[in-house]
């Protein structure tokens, strides 16, 4: 199992804590995970906006080095990323004059793009190439007693949704199980974190995040797992704004590859735990299982 | 007049499933290419290799076939008989240097209209992308020139030489008109 | 006398028809029947308007004895719809009637091309096939093969009770197959239909249990078919009869079996009440069921019990108390197998219904998720007098009424992503669940709709009626369905996201129930069915008609109708007319006591068969057989059906199909490849 690994912004940045703990977990699995060489910006949500020409020719350019390094896959961990990506391959499929405009772009500095390299989520490669009872021999330290509210965002399954329901995914909460943890059932699984509105119109955007956490502490969560950088940025960074306008909604949220660091037995501080706001629950001692 | 050429396509369809899904087509007002000439069978298992190639020979620039799903064939398994005969048709017109897109099965249910659609204009494009397959015209040349090789050998014997003389250049000319 | 003129120079007619502007529109009729005028054997050439009309075919024949015409052909519509009305032409004109030939030049022309020219040239080169061909027809007689009167009916709902009814009416043995243990279909879990309101059970039981009684049906439930053979008139049909481990004939349907069973209380989910109720091992599936005779589910009876290895133990727990309480009757039969039985039938009609779109497949409306979320059907049961609440509507909880209740529309329907048909059934039956809800809890009842969709007799005077009654409408697709409270007063309840595109804002609205509106679709096992009676499939999976508007019941199959909600979602009173029509329809074939079969049989030129035996595999119907004396192959005529694959796999050409005969099809090759 080799991807082509693309990062995107936030997994060096804000989202890094993902990055730490993705890279040790997956390797764990044996799944190889080579970082593009010089990759770029995806285009993001942003520039799809403002150019959707640019923006596409800006994605495909990392499609086009992923397959220039022969990879046959790529992995692209932050939904954004994720996003843009797949929806870059679907305007060149889909509308000629978008592939005519790409190939324009990327033929003025030597690349090519077939447009046939299929773009994952590590959820996708985990449950469906690795398996989820790979996953389970590799726990240790089963999650147990650990109640965790699995929230996926907007991006990865919507508008595409290749490979969970798009009003009700699943992927996550499977795999949170196998790592021995308490699944809570919430209906906000894929609703608005608050997006970039937290930063543009706070009034809008934090009252987005409040919902999130407010509903979760309702539920019982101990913690919140999700797949998305700006989702765990939103839900982490603004508690303080959050407490001043509405009441104190102190849930954790982390990445699930960090849960799956922890269930694997990795100290936390190796997959990025020690970075988040607001502070983990203390993990259950769990009877140690024989690895 | 010489009129601009366009792709000939000659359709053997079955009574049961394709020719009712061209009839659905109809009646649903999709528009496809005009050359397609349909000639309809009973069973897609009635077609007689002979029949596609006599369409190729008497101008057909392709062949479409047209026949019920497997296991949906109003007369049980007409439609793989037909496909048994195709496997080894296919590897005759490839002998005969015709290009493998000039001739195609499809199987096509009652309720494709669609795919009556999509599948004739599919074959026109690749058609017109081969260009003219042209047997007629081909046969008549190649019927010049057993022509010319026989009144040359006429002629040869005619002035009492049976060994063959040098052709003479006139000869060329008239053969690769 | 149409035999002399077998052997003269052919003298063809040639009409086009312009169909009003169907073809005229598209295709220079004039120009077709200048061009065809030109071509040799052609006599006469002509356009006319209507073709099929009287004038039309009065022209044929005027043609035929004014002009000396022995070959006839027409070119207009698709001969599979009007091939029959000329070739009855033709032979009024004095003609062998297959001495004609059809071209098609609407559906596979002016409908489909877009420019005139080629469509011209198209028409041109098709009829000039025509003419090629024709030339080579022969007098053909026709073959009359007899009608065997009784008919099969499979699918015991409304549909096929009313067909069944129908034809049994009129004194002809129907046999009546239904795989349920009961008949009734849908329509007996109904509690009142609309827009009436009267009770379903009211109308449907009598007919079922006349059907049950009636002299001229066999009825033959909990069974079904698994093999057709033959052809229109003459059908082998092979029929399983699934093991109910009662002995049918001894079964008085006293039920003193149910009361006595080992489980003290009913335990198992009870699949006439959609699961809300409960029933023992052996029960019947509802007070009127149809036959009145009980069933053992081996599921759950604990005389069926599975040990480790598979093998069947039986428990030690079961005391065969039923057996005790059947007493000298001696009805319970836990050795019983499956068994098939084959019978013979002249013509079948089909009428297996649909099957409820299956609510868990949109999970935001979080059926299956949250125990008030109902599924309409569920909800008929609820109401239902004799239903798993004897009538009160309460919650899953088993004590209390809801006091509100939002009724979603078109769920499953109208959606590329499920089905993008339209029920056609779910506004009328969500505002009759409405009215009855309201009725029965005096709740208040939100309905959801895209659009409210009432095109019926009395069907628009029933929506006013709910409009008057305070029923809400709300339109808008709903969102979901969340227990997700932003508000006490949300707490607790179901919260209804929806655009209300009237209002243009979004709205939440909590309910104490959902129900939703589930579209029909086709049955699970349709193309099964489909492929046992060599029927075809719309692209949506629903049963195919020979054509929408003028063959509504028949299928492409001769002997083989369809009717009800298998062919496409329907009311009770479509159902009802449809059913009819099916039986009128089978009344006419048997009434008439024959059929005239297509003269497109094959022959075999003794002269020429070499006897190598080729063609004798490739028979499905087995109708060539080996001459030991004369080592060549013949060909059994009653038996062959016109398929020709063996006439197109002959190495030495000796077979030949009538009306498909090689000259005819190499005619019509070089007909359609002359272009100007």
């Amino acid at each position: 199992m080799r991807y082509g690994y693309f990062p995107g912004c936030s997994l060096k940045g804000t989202g890094r804590a993902y990055e730490e703990s993705l890279l040790p977990v997956m390797q764990h699995l044996g799944v190889e995970m080579v970082e593009l060489d010089d990759w770029s910006c995806c285009g993001a949500t942003a520039y799809m906006a403002v150019d959707e020409g640019k923006a596409c020719a800006l994605a495909a350019r990392n499609l086009a080095l992923a397959e220039q390094g022969g990879f046959a896959q790529v992995m692209a961990p932050c939904s954004a990323c994720y996003l843009v990506l797949n929806k870059t391959q679907h305007f060149m499929q889909d509308y000629p004059a978008m592939r005519r405009l790409v190939d324009k772009a990327l033929g003025s500095v030597g690349l090519k793009v077939s447009n046939d390299t299929p773009v994952r989520h590590p959820l996708d490669i985990l449950l469906n190439d690795v398996g989820l009872d790979a996953v389970k021999q590799k726990v240790t330290r089963p999650l147990k007693g650990l109640k965790v509210a699995p929230y996926y965002g907007c991006q990865i399954v919507r508008p595409y949704s290749t490979f969970d329901d798009q009003a009700d995914p699943v992927s996550m909460d499977q795999l949170l199980q196998a790592l021995g943890a308490e699944v809570i059932d919430w209906p906000l699984k894929t609703k608005c974190c608050g997006g970039s509105l937290t930063g543009t119109l706070p009034e809008a955007g934090l009252r987005l995040s409040y919902i999130l956490l407010k509903e979760a502490k309702k539920r019982g969560a101990d913690l919140i797992a999700t797949v998305c950088p700006l989702c765990q940025f939103n839900l982490d960074g603004y508690h303080d704004k959050i407490e001043a306008k509405w009441e104190p909604v102190r849930v954790p949220t982390v990445y699930f590859s960090q849960l799956m660091g922890l269930a694997f037995g990795m100290p936390a501080n190796r997959l990025g735990l020690q970075r988040g706001f607001i502070p983990m629950p203390s993990l259950p001692r769990a009877e140690a299982v024989a690895a | 007049m010489t009129r601009e050429w366009k792709p000939r396509l000659v359709a053997f369809f079955c009574n049961w499933c394709t020719y009712t899904a061209a009839d659905l087509a109809g009646v649903s007002r999709l528009k496809y290419a005009p050359n397609v000439r349909v000639i309809r069978l009973m069973c897609s298992g009635r077609i007689d290799p002979q029949f596609i190639l006599e369409a190729l020979a008497k101008g057909a620039d392709g062949v479409l076939i047209g026949g019920c799903h497997p296991n949906d064939c109003h007369y049980v398994e007409g439609n793989y008989k037909m496909l048994r005969r195709f496997q080894l048709l296919k590897r005759m017109l490839q002998d005969m240097g015709i290009e493998e897109q000039r001739v195609r099965l499809e199987w096509i249910s009652a309720a494709e209209g669609d795919k009556v659609r999509k599948v004739v204009n599919e074959m026109t494009e690749a058609l017109q992308a081969l260009g003219p397959l042209g047997l007629p015209g081909r046969f008549e040349e190649w019927d010049r020139e057993v022509e010319h090789l026989a009144a040359t050998v006429q002629e040869k014997e005619a002035a009492g030489c049976a060994c063959g003389a040098p052709a003479e250049p006139r000869d060329t000319e008239v053969a690769h008109v | 006398m149409a035999m002399e003129k077998q052997n003269q120079e052919p003298r063809i007619g040639f009409y086009v028809c312009h169909c009003g502007t169907n073809i005229a529109g598209m295709v220079d009729c004039a120009e077709v029947a200048h061009h065809v005028g030109t071509l040799p054997n052609v006599v006469m050439s002509k356009d006319y308007k209507y073709m099929c009309s009287d004038p039309g075919q009065e022209l044929i024949q005027k043609d035929i004895a004014a002009h000396g015409l022995n070959r006839v052909v027409v070119a207009s519509c698709s001969p599979l719809l009007h091939e029959h009305t000329f070739r009855g032409a033709v032979e009024k004109g004095g003609l062998n009637p297959f001495f004609f030939h059809m071209v098609n030049i609407r559906e596979h022309d002016s409908w489909v091309h877009t420019d005139r020219q080629e469509a011209t040239e198209k028409a041109k080169a098709l009829a000039q096939a025509a003419i090629g061909r024709v030339a080579h027809h022969k007098a053909l007689e026709t073959k009359r093969v007899d009608i065997n009167p009784t008919t099969l009916v499979v699918g015991a709902g409304i549909a096929g009770i009313h067909t069944a009814m129908t034809i049994a009416n009129a004194g002809k043995q129907v046999v009546l197959v239904e795989r349920e243990p009961t008949i009734g279909g849908h329509m007996a879990k109904f509690d009142k239909t609309f827009p009436t309101l009267d009770c379903a059970a009211c109308i449907l039981t009598p007919k079922m249990s006349a059907a049950g009684a009636h002299e001229n049906i066999r009825l033959l439930s909990y069974s079904e078919v698994t093999k057709v053979d033959g052809f229109v008139g003459n059908y082998k049909v092979t029929i399983k009869r699934k093991p109910r481990y009662i002995d049918e004939e001894a079964c008085i349907g006293c039920q003193d079996c149910i009361p006595a069973c080992v489980f003290k209380t009913p335990k198992f989910a009870d699949e006439f009440n959609e699961g809300l109720g409960k029933r023992r091992p052996v029960y019947i599936p509802f007070p009127q069921a149809t036959p009145q005779i009980v069933a053992i589910d081996p599921n759950v009876c604990l005389n069926f019990k599975k040990g480790e290895n598979g093998d069947r133990v039986v428990s030690d727990k079961c005391k065969k108390t039923c057996v005790e309480a059947c007493g000298d009757k001696d009805a319970i039969d836990f050795t019983q197998t499956e068994r098939f039985e084959e019978i013979e039938v002249g013509a079948i009609v089909v009428a297996t219904g649909f099957q409820t779109y299956d609510a868990t497949r949109s999970p935001s409306y979080g059926y299956g998720r949250y125990d008030n979320v109902y599924t309409a059907l569920e909800i008929e049961r609820l109401v239902n007098a004799s239903g798993p609440t004897g009538g009160h509507v309460v919650m899953r909880d088993g004590k209390s009424e809801p006091k509100s209740v939002g009724i979603i529309h078109c769920v499953g329907s109208r959606d590329k992503k499920t089905n993008a048909w339209c029920s056609r059934v779910c506004c009328m039956y969500s505002m009759k669940l409405a009215h009855l809800l309201k009725e029965h809890t005096n709740a208040e009842i939100y309905n959801f709709y895209i659009d409210v969709r009432t095109p019926g007799k009395g069907y628009e005077e029933f929506y006013g009626k709910l409009l008057e009654e305070g029923v809400h409408f709300i339109r808008g697709r709903v969102g979901e369905v969340t227990d997700w409270a932003m508000t006490p007063e949300e707490e607790g309840k179901l919260v209804i996201r929806v655009e209300d595109t009237l209002a243009g804002m979004v709205r939440r609205i909590p309910v104490d129930m959902v129900v939703l509106a589930t579209g029909l679709e086709p049955q699970k096992d349709a193309q099964d069915v489909r492929r046992l009676f060599n029927m075809s499939c719309g692209s949506e999976g629903f049963f195919l008609e020979r054509h929408p508007k003028l063959a509504p019941v028949n299928t492409f199959s001769d002997g083989i109708y369809i009717a009800g909600a298998c062919q496409g979602p329907k009311d009770i009173p479509d159902t009802v007319a449809q059913a009819g029509a099916a039986a009128a329809e089978v009344l006419a074939l048997i009434d008439k006591g024959y059929v005239e079969q297509e003269p497109n049989t094959a022959f075999i030129l003794e002269d020429e068969c070499s006897g190598c035996k080729s063609c004798i595999p490739l028979c499905p119907y087995t109708a060539i057989l080996f001459d030991e004396k004369t080592d060549k192959a013949w060909i059994n005529e009653a038996l062959c059906k016109g398929c020709g694959t063996c006439v197109g796999s002959c190495p030495s050409g000796s077979i030949v199909q009538n009306l498909f005969e090689d000259q005819e099809i190499f005619s019509e090759i070089e007909g359609v490849l002359a272009y100007d």
